[in-house]
């Protein structure tokens, strides 16, 4: 019986602990953009009417949001953010489907040898490994500074993780749909769109949040090929705004932070309640 | 088989090898075109990539001067520069705590207690904890990295106030210990849903038994989880050391100082190579990083392989 009580206990001193561990640091960023002139300690915004009254609390604001507004790039850059993970998103779902269908449905000379190759060098080639050749690549091909460009390196990164979930996906469907449609005269790409694609609707939709969220999160790539502020994605921003002269502007900083993170989270939520929340091989980057 | 008769679609004819036993008609021909856009981008930003930085590892390439108009091929002098370069080596050091203390001990270890402290957990109190770590997890590098810098700041940091004590500079003082302890916390979602999983497929009757034989709580995990689950320990292992290994958002934490006490193989690369422009000698540091990859990668895919 001790024993019993003491493991309990234990246990629940172990999740107050862990959970401590993993709530502190978020705290900063959901109470410092509501407060005036916050600090790097956090603290609980109070609604304290006047602003010399002896209480110590700091009072809550939604003023940190209008300076966001106004800034010239905060808002610009969440838009940069955007355009950069649709665009991969989207090229990354056309392209991986197509190649992954064929290789699903057709017995290609060296199939299951590709996609080994392909698995091996999605986790070997990262940026760490391919910084220089890439920068230098950006250069030559005149796409330093060009959102296209870096959309058409995030894609070629992240292309073979994703043919290889969707090749799992295309694997557990069954044939006989294509083939009564190809009775019925229907070309290969129209059987794709009209039969495949709608069987294979989850895992599209995983494909293109995943390669979403790594784009929405990615630094080193974004902050290597574009140097104009005006096309630099919120990751990069947010950097450059917590190194400016040392003097970082907390209330702008964790505003734009909040705002930065609330669409990975919504999404996350979306899927979690959508699919629930598989991953497929370990693949994270 | 006998399918292998069928007629050939109309404007096929002429296509080269017989296509009609695929499903849907697609034929290997078409079937090359579906597949050609995606190997296109992969062979030129990423298989040409890493190509390339094998050669630049063998020039003396430069981002100014003559020899970034004119690279020379300088053989093996730049890897000979690396092996004398005492900062190379300080980085080889740091990236081996880096990985050590926040992939295996940190990551595999806190990721699996998690999980099997909620093994048999169903409710807010699992939900409240997996959502927690796994929001660690898929917030952007560059804010939750601002927010490590915010906790622990030495004059108005939440840490040293929640502990009591003023003035000490955890990321200055101790620029490795901070970033492992930011990378544990970061990357221990995926290790912790990955064990949830593998503890789902200990036969309960094992455990069960062992219980009944008078097991203690530390014998069953030894003799009854763990073989089970040794081969996801292995594989989990082998994964995030690679990713840890190859980490970058300790530059957003410490830009690798002070003094490059906290210059990450990944950190060290571009600095060497975008900051002070060596664009060949950090090619050979990222060659050598390719090819431990490399080895890394390829156990992993067998350990894979196996389990199938």
């Amino acid at each position: 019986m001790t024993r019993f009580v003491l493991g309990r206990i234990g246990f629940y001193t172990l999740i107050a602990v862990l959970l401590a561990f993993f709530t502190i640091p978020l705290l900063w960023l959901v109470t410092a953009p509501f407060t005036s002139d916050p600090t790097y300690e956090i603290k609980i915004p109070g609604f304290t009417s006047d602003p010399t009254s002896e209480v110590k609390a700091p009072s809550f604001t939604l003023d940190n949001f209008r300076a966001v507004a106004e800034h010239p790039y905060a808002l610009p850059s969440l838009y940069n953010s955007l355009v950069l993970s649709v665009g991969t998103a989207v090229l990354v779902v056309i392209l991986a489907s197509l190649a992954a269908y064929a290789l699903s449905r057709v017995r290609l000379p060296g199939r299951d040898a590709l996609l080994y190759a392909l698995l091996l060098l999605s986790s070997i080639i990262t940026g760490t490994a391919a910084m220089v050749p890439l920068f230098q690549l950006a250069v030559e091909l005149n796409l330093i500074d060009s959102q296209l460009g870096l959309i058409l390196i995030l894609t070629g990164g992240l292309l073979p993780a994703a043919i290889f979930m969707l090749k799992d996906f295309m694997d557990s469907t069954p044939k006989s749909y294509e083939e009564s449609a190809r009775v019925f005269g229907a070309t290969p790409l129209q059987i794709v769109r009209h039969v495949v694609v709608p069987l294979v609707r989850p895992g599209l939709a995983t494909v293109g949040v995943w390669a979403v969220a790594n784009v929405w999160g990615n630094f080193l790539m974004p902050y290597l090929l574009l140097s104009d502020v005006e096309k630099q994605p919120a990751a990069v921003i947010t950097y450059t705004l917590y190194t400016e002269g040392g003097q970082a502007n907390l209330s702008m900083l964790s505003t734009f932070g909040l705002l930065y993170s609330v669409p990975v989270v919504l999404m996350y939520l979306f899927v979690s309640k959508k699919y629930g929340f598989r991953f497929h091989g370990g693949i994270k980057r | 088989m006998a399918l292998a008769t069928s007629p050939p679609e109309a404007g096929e004819a002429g296509a080269p090898g017989r296509y009609s036993s695929d499903a849907a008609g697609l034929g290997r021909l078409r079937a090359g075109v579906f597949v050609a856009p995606a190997l296109l981008l992969i062979a030129a930003f990423l298989v040409f990539p890493a190509l390339w930085v094998l050669y630049l590892a063998l020039t003396n390439y430069r981002l100014t001067g003559a020899a970034a108009a004119e690279p020379q091929f300088v053989g093996l002098a730049n890897l000979l520069d690396a092996a004398a370069n005492p900062e190379f080596w300080s980085s080889t050091w740091l990236t081996v705590e880096f990985v050590l203390g926040s992939a295996v001990i940190g990551q595999v270890g806190l990721g699996f207690t998690i999980a099997w402290l909620l093994r048999d957990r169903r409710g807010p109190l699992k939900r409240l904890v997996e959502g927690l770590v796994i929001l660690a997890w898929i917030l952007p590098g560059a804010i939750v990295s601002f927010l490590w810098v915010a906790l622990l700041d030495r004059d108005g940091g939440t840490l040293n106030a929640l502990l009591g004590i003023q003035g000490f500079a955890w990321l200055l003082d101790h620029p490795m210990l901070s970033i492992i302890v930011f990378n544990i916390w970061r990357g221990t979602a995926f290790s912790m849903m990955l064990y949830g999983a593998a503890l789902g497929n200990v036969p309960p009757s094992h455990l069960e038994s062992a219980r009944l034989a008078g097991a203690s709580g530390w014998q069953q995990l030894r003799d009854v989880v763990f073989p089970h689950i040794r081969g996801h320990v292995l594989t989990n292992l082998l994964l995030i050391s690679l990713w840890t290994f190859n980490d970058f958002t300790p530059f957003l934490l410490t830009a690798g100082g002070p003094d490059g006490r906290s210059e990450v193989l990944a950190v060290h690369v571009y600095k060497v190579a975008l900051q002070s422009g060596e664009l060949g000698y950090g090619a050979a540091v990222s060659a050598i990083i390719l090819l431990i990859n490399l080895v890394v990668a390829v156990f992993y895919l067998r350990l894979l392989r196996r389990r199938k």
